[in-house]
């Protein structure tokens, strides 16, 4: 076996920047897709989810907490799926997207509605897709009048169903505005991205196997590997340009914030357009056209933009779609992308998705390099 | 090395499906010779070709190239070969040069841009060489092709067709090219439908429906072909070769401008078919040798209602 050669893999590199200026059509769709994308998607789709990750920080324990947590079940948009002790905790699970809300109730909670001093309930929402949060924080507006009507016995009766006893304050986190665009242009990155670079080195192989070409590449002494990268490569830079395309328009035309680090986001997105990339790859080692190819990415594709998060808030989907979602690489890196750029969210904060990308990326490689052809056979 | 030999394969065997399409092939190129490939459309040339340089897995056989083992060691092999397709395959949105820089990056040549140049220098196309290869016309295409599989001097070229659609002038500057490669001691196997070109090589091997019908010199084959032919001249041999066709004892009849083969394997009977017409004004009749030509088309006489493609 021989051994991987740089120069290999710059021959086939160069080729294809070379092959990648001449075809102006190509060019244009990199540019093209992501300005018409952008264009058409400025408006969200909403929806109605329920059930969504809920925090909870209580720090007075008594019979009304129980009694206000039940309640908060009960509306059918909270499932408190932890408990924390301390506000950072909840925070940090508020920043890293493992819970949508962090419910805070504060001490002396139960004394100060016993003394009737209406204390104040702490609800602070992710509203970085404001859709997802909407519903559920008119749902809790609607709970202080009549919650505690069980507990307020005895000498507490004249609280019982005055007016509300407490307060709800609610904050909105990430997106106080709730502007839909906020949420949208940002996870349109991963959109494009996955449109374009799998659609790319897909047909980038496939059109080697239609054109004849690939005869004559395989009768050269060029490794898998070396063919797989060398097509790549180009193609990274190619998703680099796209997606300064969409930002750029998103900070002068949707003014969306950019609060976390371009390099962060640069990291993620090596690992993303790889992960697509060799996607496109795999597709080209399956397809024997150039149209089955197209169709082949299109069904990739369709998941990746209705199951990721993008069209739908992810938690109002159902539990199989989401069991599919949190295996495409655009589900996670949306998460990535808008923890970034709307929470000012770091990588360590968003390992948890930065690590279904790296084994999705090499899985897929490993597949395309074991399905690629080294024969005509 | 199995002696001096670049080429040793032994029951090479190629299925597509449950159709066989190379049976049993076996052939030993010593180093340093020109080997012609022949045979009708579809008898498995190219697709022994593709076996020699490791573009397809024989389903049973074995053999080397230049040493390596064809099954195990092809990597080797495409190091040291240069493959000609038969379909044009480099990059026709690449120019010429570029082409070529391609193929010397790939074979990691020291000397790359100085190996361009005198390819390029070579072909006479320094002009052009900033045009796109699909720009080319279709025998030029193929001269680039020849060039860019030469250009990492490989000591085995395998050409499949390399001078269809090339004109003759061409022609004779490839097969000067071929013979002065061969003198430095580099090993030829091409295909070809050309009788002139088959009567250039040391040896041909005549392939039908994937069996070897013939191999050897010319003259060799000539003479195993045990055919026996009457050359016919002057007037008009057309009308001739319509009387002549069906009699028994002639088994093929063909018209060159103004000449007529008659060829039959049986010397007696063949004479005994003719003897009525040999009296008539006008014609000539001379006993010869068969040409390569009709050799070729009495081997294919069998097979001709097998349905190929
Ligand atoms: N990939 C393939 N799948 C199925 N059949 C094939 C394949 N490649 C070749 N064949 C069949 O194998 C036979 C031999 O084809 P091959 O190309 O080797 O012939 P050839 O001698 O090179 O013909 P030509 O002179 O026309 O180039 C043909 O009948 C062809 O249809
Ligand atoms: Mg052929």
């Amino acid at each position: 076996m021989l051994g991987i050669s740089f120069g290999r893999i710059a021959a086939v590199f160069v080729k294809e920047l070379i092959q990648m200026r001449r075809d102006r059509l190509t060019f244009a769709m990199i540019i093209g897709i992501p300005i018409v994308q952008l264009v058409l998607f400025g408006y969200a789709i909403n929806s109605d989810p329920k059930h969504l990750p809920t925090a909870l920080n209580v720090q007075d324990n008594s019979v009304f907490t129980r009694s206000l947590t039940a309640a908060i079940q009960n509306t059918g948009y909270f499932r408190i799926t932890n408990i924390v002790h301390s506000e950072g905790e909840g925070e940090k699970l508020l920043a890293s997207g493992g819970v949508a809300f962090l419910l805070t109730v504060p001490p002396q909670f139960s004394r100060a509605l016993a003394r009737g001093d209406k204390p104040s309930l702490l609800i602070e929402a992710d509203a970085s897709d404001p859709s997802a949060a909407a519903n559920a924080m008119a749902a809790i507006s609607q709970l202080p009048a009549t919650v505690f009507n069980n507990d307020l016995k005895g000498a507490l009766r004249p609280l019982q169903a005055t007016a509300a006893p407490f307060n709800v304050v609610v904050h909105r986190r990430y997106n106080p505005e709730g502007i839909t665009s906020y949420n949208v242009v940002p996870g349109l990155i991963g959109v494009i991205l996955t449109m374009t670079m799998v659609l790319i080195t897909a047909l980038a192989v496939t059109r080697e196997v239609e054109r004849g070409t690939m005869e004559n590449l395989l009768a050269m002494p060029l490794q898998p590997f070396e063919v797989m990268i060398g097509k790549i490569a180009p193609y990274i830079v190619m998703g680099y340009i796209q997606v300064t395309v969409v930002i750029v328009a998103a900070l002068l035309l949707f003014g969306v914030p950019m609060l976390g680090s371009f390099f962060d986001l640069s990291v993620a997105l090596a690992i993303f357009i790889a992960a697509n990339l060799s996607v496109g790859f795999t597709i080209s080692t399956i397809a024997q056209n150039q149209l089955q190819a197209m169709q082949m990415t299109f069904f990739f594709f369709l998941p990746s933009i209705l199951l990721s998060g993008f069209m739908f808030p992810f938690r109002g989907m159902p539990a199989w779609a989401q069991v599919i979602g949190e295996v495409l690489p655009n589900t996670h890196f949306m998460r990535i992308v808008r923890g970034i750029m709307l929470k000012g969210s770091g990588l360590a904060d968003l390992f948890g998705d930065i690590w279904p990308l790296l084994i999705f990326m090499v899985a897929v490689m490993a597949l395309a390099l074991v399905r690629y052809r080294r024969t005509l056979d | 090395m199995s002696g001096g030999l670049a080429i040793d394969v032994s029951g090479l065997t190629k299925k597509f499906g449950s159709r066989t399409v190379v049976k049993d092939f076996s052939i030993q190129v010593p180093k340093g010779q020109v080997w012609g490939f022949l045979g009708p459309n579809g008898s498995g040339k190219t697709t022994t070709i593709r076996m020699l340089c490791g573009l397809l897995v024989p389903d049973s056989g074995r053999g080397k190239c230049l040493g390596y083992d064809i099954r195990t060691e092809s990597a080797a092999i495409k190091r040291n070969v240069g493959y000609m397709t038969q379909r044009f395959s480099f990059y026709e949105d690449l120019s010429i040069r570029e082409n070529l820089d391609f193929v010397a990056r790939i074979y990691e040549m020291k000397d790359r841009g100085e190996a361009v140049d005198k390819a390029i220098a070579q072909l006479g196309l320094t002009k052009r060489q900033g045009q796109l290869a699909g720009q080319l016309s279709g025998g030029w295409k193929q001269r680039l092709a020849l060039a860019a599989c030469i250009l990492h001097r490989p000591q085995l070229l395998l050409l499949d067709e390399p001078t269809a659609g090339v004109d003759p002038q061409a022609r004779r500057e490839f097969w000067e090219e071929i013979h002065m490669l061969a003198a430095q001691g580099l090993t030829v196997l091409v295909s070809t439908h050309y009788m002139d070109e088959a009567e250039r090589c040391d040896r041909i091997v005549y392939l039908a429906y994937g069996t070897i019908l013939a191999r050897g010199t010319v003259d060799e084959v000539i003479a195993n072909s045990k055919l026996y032919t009457w050359i016919v001249t002057g007037g008009e041999v057309r009308d001739l070769a319509r009387e002549l066709h069906d009699k028994p004892g002639i088994e093929q009849v063909s018209v060159f401008g103004i000449t007529l083969h008659i060829s039959g394997t049986d010397d007696a009977k063949l004479e005994k078919a003719i003897e009525p017409y040999r009296n008539r004004p006008g014609f000539t009749w001379t006993k010869s040798h068969p040409s390569l030509e009709d050799v070729f088309i009495h081997l294919m006489g069998p097979f001709r209602e097998q349905v190929t493609g």
